[in-house]
């Protein structure tokens, strides 16, 4: 049967990351990101394994499952050998696969994550490309950083870098060849779909909430997404 | 031979590293952040190690920001990794030495998925087929950069210009060490010491003459988090984990953090900034910064390297108190110098944190 936990199972993340939970919280115990939010990694996984197919839907719309950091502190403890954080990362896909990501606040800001980092991979085949990101997006990388912002190259130079050359080196230029290869990679195995799919969800919903969008970073539904932060997430 | 008593206890906490021939894959967050570290860790492993390094001109990115930030389905992830094995198996090696600790989870995981499920990937052959052509062999040995400067720590500490020890006191310097999350917490038995008692740095800081500090947020996360950094509006996550770290390591006055994954020394060097900015308060001497370090800056500190030629210059809490104490010779006025000696320009300085 086509159910969500069904379609949960098909991800092997799913099947290695939640085999009988005993629902002994040591999951939460040890999480970074539950002294953080308001945040519960023991409860997420007795709610799937319930298999109440409503629950999950609710879950799979809630801002809960975008608290995770991944850091995967859970898989060490769990005297199951359960990884929460698996868990919540075939939650997240299959989300972004039903366009349900967009109906949170953090779930929305996947966008920003696909046009940031995922651009990167696409355009130049590194995950960081960071050439003109300045501390208006990342105020906390201080005066240093405006200072190697503004002698990017030169600096990379300086450390032995081959920025933008030939061959191989740091930050060097991938062949194009390099990066089509990539490119069909994601054809093939679903990522081109993923990110069009967090593309067409996430305009749908800023026609919804009648913000302005448009490509890129400079526009009114990224701007919003980016930074707006309702403060109802922490645990004070 | 039949390993009897501690010996076998340890046994399951120790891990094999290749001795030499190494594809080496670069580090994304590494690259943009602590260039200077590449070029260290490529020298030291080639001009004093004498060790066969490759770098293959069309690998690229294994994808793991943008997998751990959700938007690359793991498919597409288990692929691209597929790929760097192909490189890797038609340039002739078979040990992949990754710089970055994300990249080494992301083949940690990629290998215990398919010794699990097979069919998984046999699916990935087939998918690097249709988008490339290509195909390959898994590795014999996969071991984190800083794996092999921990199995050369010996070597390079035969070779120390300065240790790890104030030169006034004469008593070894004082250090944190934090290890990457994906270095051991998935799957403890890759990493030296596993996920209970991870040696990698604390080996490198013993060798090297300095005392490691434990203390009670030793394994709490940076708080990269992906995501929770990534994205602005969830960064009070970020900055709350290393803080949490800063508070907890302070009552032990440490002379220095040394890191081995790529984001965590640029997160717990650029949040002592941003923490002293909101609230006033720094965790170094005298309104300082307590330095932090990646290990291919301290091995190239060891072994007599320039501190600009490493990139200290590019941390936003100065080295200069570490090197002081540590007795490394350097030159101020040469910091902010392009590669020709051409100065450009004096950063300017944080309102709180004093810098150098």
């Amino acid at each position: 049967m086509d159910t969500l936990y069904n379609k949960l199972l098909e991800d092997v993340r799913f099947q290695e990351g939640s085999k009988a939970c005993i629902n002994c919280g040591t999951c939460t115990a040890i999480c970074a990101a539950a002294e953080f939010y308001n945040y519960d990694p023991r409860i997420i996984v007795d709610t799937v394994q319930s298999r109440d197919e409503e629950e999950i839907e609710t879950l799979l719309k809630s801002e809960t499952i975008w608290y995770c950091g991944e850091c995967m502190s859970c898989k060490t403890r769990c005297p199951r050998g359960n990884a929460p954080g698996l868990v919540i990362m075939a939650l997240r896909s299959l989300s972004q696969e039903l366009g349900y990501f967009v109906e949170s606040e953090k779930g929305r800001q996947q966008l920003a994550v696909k046009r940031t980092v995922g651009q990167w991979i696409l355009d130049y085949g590194y995950c960081l490309y960071l050439e003109g990101v300045g501390t208006s997006m990342h105020p906390e990388q201080g005066p240093i950083w405006d200072w190697k912002q503004k002698n990017w190259a030169k600096v990379f130079e300086r450390l032995g870098a081959n920025y933008k050359g030939e061959g191989v080196g740091i930050l060097r230029k991938i062949p194009e060849e390099a990066l089509d290869e990539i490119r069909r990679i994601f054809d093939v195995t679903g990522g081109t779909d993923r990110f069009a799919k967090i593309e067409k969800f996430s305009k749908d919903k800023a026609s919804e909430l009648n913000l302005e969008f448009g490509d890129g970073l400079d526009n009114e539904y990224f701007s919003h997404i980016y930074t707006h932060n309702n403060q109802n997430h922490s645990r004070e | 031979m039949k390993l009897e008593g501690k010996e076998a206890i340890w046994k399951e906490y120790q891990k094999e590293i290749a001795d030499d021939r190494y594809f080496y894959v670069r580090s994304c967050v590494r690259q943009n952040f602590f260039p200077g570290s590449e070029t260290a860790f490529l020298k030291i492993m080639r001009e004093e190690l004498g060790k066969d390094v490759y770098e293959h001109p069309c690998h690229t990115t294994c994808t793991g920001i943008g997998y751990h930030g959700d938007i690359v389905p793991i498919d597409t992830m288990m692929t691209v990794v597929a790929r760097q094995f192909a490189l890797m198996t038609e340039a002739g090696y078979q040990n992949l030495a990754p710089s970055c600790i994300t990249s080494f989870g992301i083949y940690t995981e990629v290998l215990d998925t398919w010794h699990h499920f097979p069919e998984v990937e046999a699916r990935v052959r087939e998918y690097l087929r249709k988008a490339t052509g290509r195909e390959f062999k898994i590795p014999n040995n996969l071991a984190h950069a800083s794996d092999l400067i921990y199995k050369f720590r010996k070597e390079i500490a035969q070779k120390a210009k300065f240790k790890l020890v104030d030169k006034e006191t004469g008593k070894p310097l004082k250090v944190v060490d934090h290890i990457g999350c994906h270095y051991a917490k998935m799957f403890p038995d890759k990493g030296v010491g596993g996920a209970e008692y991870p040696y990698v740095l604390a080996g490198m800081i013993e060798d090297w003459g300095g005392e490691v500090i434990d203390y009670p947020e030793r394994r709490h996360c940076c708080g990269f988090g992906f995501r929770q950094y990534l994205v602005q509006a969830n960064r009070g996550y970020s900055i709350a984990c290393s803080h949490k770290k800063f508070e907890s390591m302070e009552p032990y006055k440490p002379d220095m953090i040394l890191t081995n994954c790529p984001g965590c020394p640029m997160f717990l060097d650029k949040w002592q900034y941003a923490i002293a900015e909101m609230e006033g308060k720094t965790y170094g001497k005298d309104g300082y910064g307590i330095p932090v370090l990646t290990y291919e800056e301290l091995a190239g500190l060891v072994l007599g390297y320039d501190p600009w030629d490493l990139g200290l210059q590019v941390h936003q809490v100065s080295c200069e108190p570490l090197l002081e104490k540590m007795g490394v010779k350097y030159d101020p006025l040469k910091k902010y110098d392009d590669k020709n000696g051409v100065t450009l320009g004096i950063p300017e300085k944080p309102s709180v944190m004093k810098v150098h």
